[in-house]
């Protein structure tokens, strides 16, 4: 049965992803950041549609079950396609890094296809046992990627302040529900207490998306291995 | 052995890129000078110490909440909390640590003092609000 907690995330992750695709229109943002506005505008139909399942079948029923981790799958390989775009952002205009720009897209075309087909494959019999390995590797690949790409930022110092808190947000939702999908492959008991996490580390995502395109300016930078704001 | 593995690299690396997060936010801060209001309510002098950001959080919550920096003043709220925990643990063992930690926590209390300072801009809006509104 869903608690108050549960539902007040589910509350919250609506209206935050809500918030993110408003405020990059508002930050007239949509030509730049059309990913993000994409992978948004999807978890929101997403959540829409869970709840929908919820109301219909309830939250013990196979066709729940089925919905909300084959979609959350399929969110991870979309915010992947994300992680790709801000890496083609951080090395916009930079010609000599052309080769680290081609593999970051092969290795994230390889792992979504890779995912993909073994979801596909999965799907008659998706165990949870097999839904928390797999959810524990997409965001364990999502961490490395997003690692080497605050790697390279620090590399190249001075970076919009905007993509910055983008790619750290994207670094802190990535990083703990990888290691909730771990703890949770190796406490299977221990899932009640730990599932509430995915749904606030999305809430977490949406929200710092939301403050980074409301608070900082397009234009603003800071130096990425000090993280000071770079006088004008 | 994989899960453990993975369970292990996310905690260090969620630790960094939340103490990455925090800086980030503490930046857009770091330039701002404080208003001769905000000195003399918290009864500072032209730089804030570490020690402040209590002070100073307590003076954020008496005023009227803006919800724009709530989430901001959470997570530095937290990042807070882990610089005092670092600092108090490295004093003796690493002092260039504690130093550093120190003065990432002055850095926390000039952000709240910035926040202080914009939230009494804030609550003098609204009363002038208020005030023209009255018949």
């Amino acid at each position: 049965m869903l608690g108050p907690v549960d539902y007040a995330l589910w509350i919250a992750g609506f209206v935050f992803e809500a918030a993110a695709v408003l405020s990059i229109f508002y930050r007239k943002a949509f030509a730049r950041y059309y990913s993000i506005c994409l992978y948004m505008a999807c978890t929101f139909f997403v959540q829409g549609a869970q709840y929908i399942c919820f109301l219909k079948f309830g939250f013990r029923s196979p066709q729940y079950f089925h919905l909300y981790y084959y979609s959350d799958s399929l969110l991870t390989i979309l915010l992947f396609f994300v992680v790709m775009h801000l890496y083609l952002l951080v090395f916009a205009g930079m010609d000599t890094d052309r080769h680290i720009r081609a593999g970051a897209v092969l290795l994230l075309f390889l792992t979504a296809a890779l995912s993909y087909l073994v979801v596909r494959q999965h799907r008659t019999h998706l165990t949870e046992h097999f839904v928390v390995e797999l959810g524990q590797g997409l965001y364990f690949v999502g961490t490395v990627l997003t690692y080497i790409l605050w790697g390279a930022m620090i590399k190249l110092r001075e970076r919009p302040a905007r993509l910055v808190q983008m790619v750290l947000a994207l670094g802190i939702y990535y990083s703990a529900t990888a290691g909730v999908y771990a703890l949770r492959d190796l406490f299977p008991a221990w899932r009640a207490a730990m599932i509430w996490v995915p749904p606030a580390a999305n809430v977490w995502l949406s929200l710092a998306w939301t403050l980074a395109f409301l608070r900082t300016r397009e234009e603003a930078s800071v130096m990425v291995p000090t993280l000071a704001a770079k006088a004008r | 052995m994989i899960p453990e593995l993975i369970y292990v690299v996310s905690l260090v690396v969620l630790i960094q890129f939340f103490v990455y997060y925090c800086r980030s936010v503490l930046a857009s801060s770091r330039k701002v000078e404080l208003s001769a209001r905000v000195r003399e309510a918290a009864g500072v002098g032209n730089s804030v110490a570490a020690d402040d950001f209590q002070r100073f959080l307590e003076l954020v919550r008496l005023c009227p909440e803006n919800s724009a920096d709530r989430a901001g003043i959470r997570a530095v709220g937290a990042y807070y909390s882990l610089l005092h925990v670092l600092a108090r643990l490295s004093r003796a063992t690493v002092p260039s640590v504690a130093a550093w930690a120190e003065r990432e926590r002055q850095g926390c209390s000039h952000f709240a003092a910035v926040a202080l300072d914009r939230r009494i801009s804030f609550s003098r809006d609204l009363f002038v609000q208020q005030a023209s509104s009255r018949p």
